[in-house]
């Protein structure tokens, strides 16, 4: 299926809502009927049908040897997926938190990452790594973390953080079909949001940013949780008459270029958001493509908006205050008007 | 050659193979690999690996290698048990696991020299020699880096219904890394095909095995995976090759893995550009006289197989064969600047 199809086709779906958590679940199950290559393994994936219901379901259907319960390794998990991956099949890893990916790191950025290149192109690592990241549920500095920048930053890696339950199922199918090893992230508070979903297979493009709301007066570049509170910040400023436009990249790597610089060279301003600490962040990435490929465009100063330089705080206030609100943004998007 | 006696047993009179075998005598019905073409294996690996420390010292050879010389037992005889299909993960110590696997020496000494015609186009370089063709899934930088892979690899085979086995490759050192734990873990646990061989060389670069496990024996670890464990004496090729046999045919069997310790001593520095740590004179002579290929010869020899002419040849054979490896090299091309960035995502280069 091409881009246009595929989008054309969720357009054109009947308006069915389900949940994030379950368009991911229903992109497994529907990959895993097609292809007996795609299998899952994590921590509580079977039985428990994952922490957050990623996996809800997979284990009726498809038996313990393809839905495969694991002891706590997160190291020899990604080590399993990537020589799974290399001989044959197409696993994919599920890391309980986000948090856990530093317990595999090695796994990920020097065998993963490296293998197809060190071994001269010879060899294919197609492996998901699917995992939960973010604040919002009190869970303190080990299990809130946003790391996205750790892996966009290691070639081999692809990046994919969708926004939407839409997004979540194409994102996911694409990334199952995908050759390559994959960060797949997922925002905790995006599991039981809702939305509609078309109920056959399609597949979202990696690289192609898809544009949440149209506006001409500022760009608010986004991913993840981080595009619902723009949008929620896009409407406050169009009750005072700012119209913000809002790209979702959905995938930082590859990074669609193209669609971001377009919409700063309409809007002429520039906010990007993340949770994600600011120090070292993607969107000092996002600030310096504009920099660089469309100053002239530029009405006014670049803002980043994103998460203090701090470890997140079990405290309910104090882990709330620590990454960006849709006031946040809201108030960055203002500044830039005048 | 010593034939072991073992005691009967209330009565019973059936032999039974013993935990420590010292040669594939002492299976009964076992059938012997070629020791002639092991031999030559193991001949063909020392050259190499000899002729790599004059490439290295004339900086025909840039960067560091980790030559394998003294170990050459270990690699053949696991080798040997196994077939094209079946998979091997190695370690930076790899070269000997790649052509006991049946790696092209021509192609290896082309990469070990970063030229375009190397096994991967120079730019893996020593640590990262791999041949999937061969089920030689990559020599590995990372101390343990490979342990994992070795699971990963043989789940792959349970899920798609083969009966391949996968071999992990891996040192002292390296039994001390947590991926060790968890990857021998996960496979006892899932019973998977997988051999564990770990090559007890003594030395994790400085550090002596000794002074970094308490326990005498890391095969004694296999009872807390509930996996079989067999402490091998890594010099003998016989006794590695039949250990890895006894492992192999309970893996294909759906029996899973096996943890093999293979006794052994890196006759060299822990790679080519580090000079030292000086070791105990005794301890080297000790093991020195223990050589692999010395063993396997002389076996050879007392078996009436193989005369001291037989032997020059074999050692000349290989001598040449290395000497058309490097010519090879040397006659072959630098990777051309756009390698740099081909290779890293299926699809191209991702900006």
């Amino acid at each position: 299926m091409s881009a246009a199809q595929g989008q054309a086709s969720a357009a054109a779906a009947t308006p069915r809502e389900i949940s994030y958590a379950e368009a991911i679940a229903e992109a497994l199950r529907t990959e895993m009927r097609l292809d007996s290559r795609v299998f899952v393994m994590g921590e509580d994936v079977g039985n428990f049908g994952g922490l957050f219901g990623g996996t809800k379901g997979l284990l009726e259907e498809f038996g313990p040897e393809r839905v495969r319960d694991t002891p706590i390794s997160e190291a020899a998990l990604i080590g399993a997926g990537v020589g799974a991956a290399i001989t044959g099949m197409r696993p994919m890893v599920e890391i309980q938190f986000m948090d856990f990916t530093a317990c595999a790191m090695d796994q990920i950025v020097n065998q993963a990452a490296k293998i197809r290149f060190m071994l001269g192109g010879k060899a294919e690592v197609p492996l998901v790594i699917r995992t939960p990241y973010g604040t919002g549920l009190k869970l303190a500095s080990q299990h809130s973390q946003s790391l996205e920048a750790w892996f966009a930053h290691v070639p081999g890696l692809l990046v994919v953080i969708p926004s939407t339950p839409a997004d979540a199922k194409g994102l996911l199918v694409t990334a199952l079909r995908d050759p390559n090893p994959i960060i797949f992230l997922e925002h905790k508070l995006l599991y039981p949001t809702r939305g509609p979903v078309p109920e056959e297979q399609y597949t979202i493009p990696f690289g192609q940013a898809d544009v949440k709301r149209i506006g001409t007066d500022v760009t608010i570049v986004a991913t993840g949780l981080m595009v619902r509170r723009s949008l929620e910040a896009a409407d406050a400023l169009a009750a005072e008459g700012i119209e913000a436009e809002v790209v979702d990249p959905r995938t930082l790597v590859p990074l669609d270029k193209a669609a971001i610089i377009a919409s700063v060279k309409k809007t002429g301003r520039l906010v990007v958001v993340h949770e994600a600490v600011k120090r070292g962040g993607f969107g000092g990435e996002i600030a310096s493509l504009i920099a660089e490929e469309a100053f002239d465009y530029l009405d006014a100063p670049i803002k980043r908006v994103a998460g203090k330089n701090v470890p997140i705080a079990f405290n309910e206030t104090l882990e709330k205050k620590a990454v960006p609100s849709a006031e946040d943004i809201s108030a960055a998007a203002r500044s830039l008007i005048r | 050659m010593v034939t072991v006696k073992r005691k009967t047993q209330k009565g019973k009179t059936a032999p039974r193979a013993p935990r420590r075998a010292n040669s594939v005598e002492t299976i009964p019905g076992a059938e012997r690999p070629d020791r002639m073409v092991m031999l030559r294996m193991m001949v063909r690996i020392r050259a190499f690996e000899m002729k790599l420390a004059e490439l290295v010292r004339d900086l025909v050879i840039k960067g560091t290698l980790h030559p394998y010389v003294g170990q050459e037992a270990v690699a053949t005889g696991v080798c040997f048990a196994l077939r094209t299909d079946d998979y091997i993960t190695s370690n930076h110590r790899g070269h000997g696991h790649a052509l006991a696997k049946g790696a092209d020496m021509n192609r290896m000494m082309a990469e070990l020299l970063g030229r375009q015609t190397g096994y991967c186009k120079g730019k893996g370089g020593s640590m990262h020699i791999a041949d999937l063709d061969l089920g030689m899934l990559g020599c590995n930088g990372i101390v343990g880096g490979g342990i994992g892979i070795t699971a990963g690899a043989a789940l792959s085979a349970t899920l798609r219904g083969t009966d391949q086995v996968s071999v992990g490759f891996f040192g002292d050192g390296a039994a001390n890394t947590g991926i060790a734990h968890e990857a021998m873990n996960l496979a006892a646990t899932w019973r998977l095909p997988a051999i564990f061989v770990c090559e007890n060389n003594q030395y994790a670069l400085s550090m002596p095995h000794a002074k970094a496990v308490a326990a005498p024996d890391i095969a004694s670890r296999g009872a807390g995976y509930g996996m079989p464990a067999e402490v091998v004496d890594g010099n003998d090729a016989l006794a590695v090759w039949a250990a890895t046999r006894r492992a192999v045919q309970r893996a294909r069997q759906g029996g899973g893995p096996t943890l093999l310790e293979c006794k052994t001593y890196r006759w060299l520095q822990h790679s080519l550009r580090v000079k030292g740590p000086d070791r105990p004179a005794e301890e080297e002579a000790a093991w020195k006289a223990r050589c692999p290929i010395a063993k396997l010869r002389d076996h050879l020899v007392e078996e009436g197989l193989l005369d001291e002419a037989g032997f020059a040849a074999a050692e000349l054979i290989a001598a040449e064969e290395v000497q058309g490896a490097v010519a090879f090299a040397l006659a072959s091309p630098e990777p051309t600047l756009d390698e740099m960035e081909k290779d890293i995502y299926v699809g191209g280069f991702v900006e």
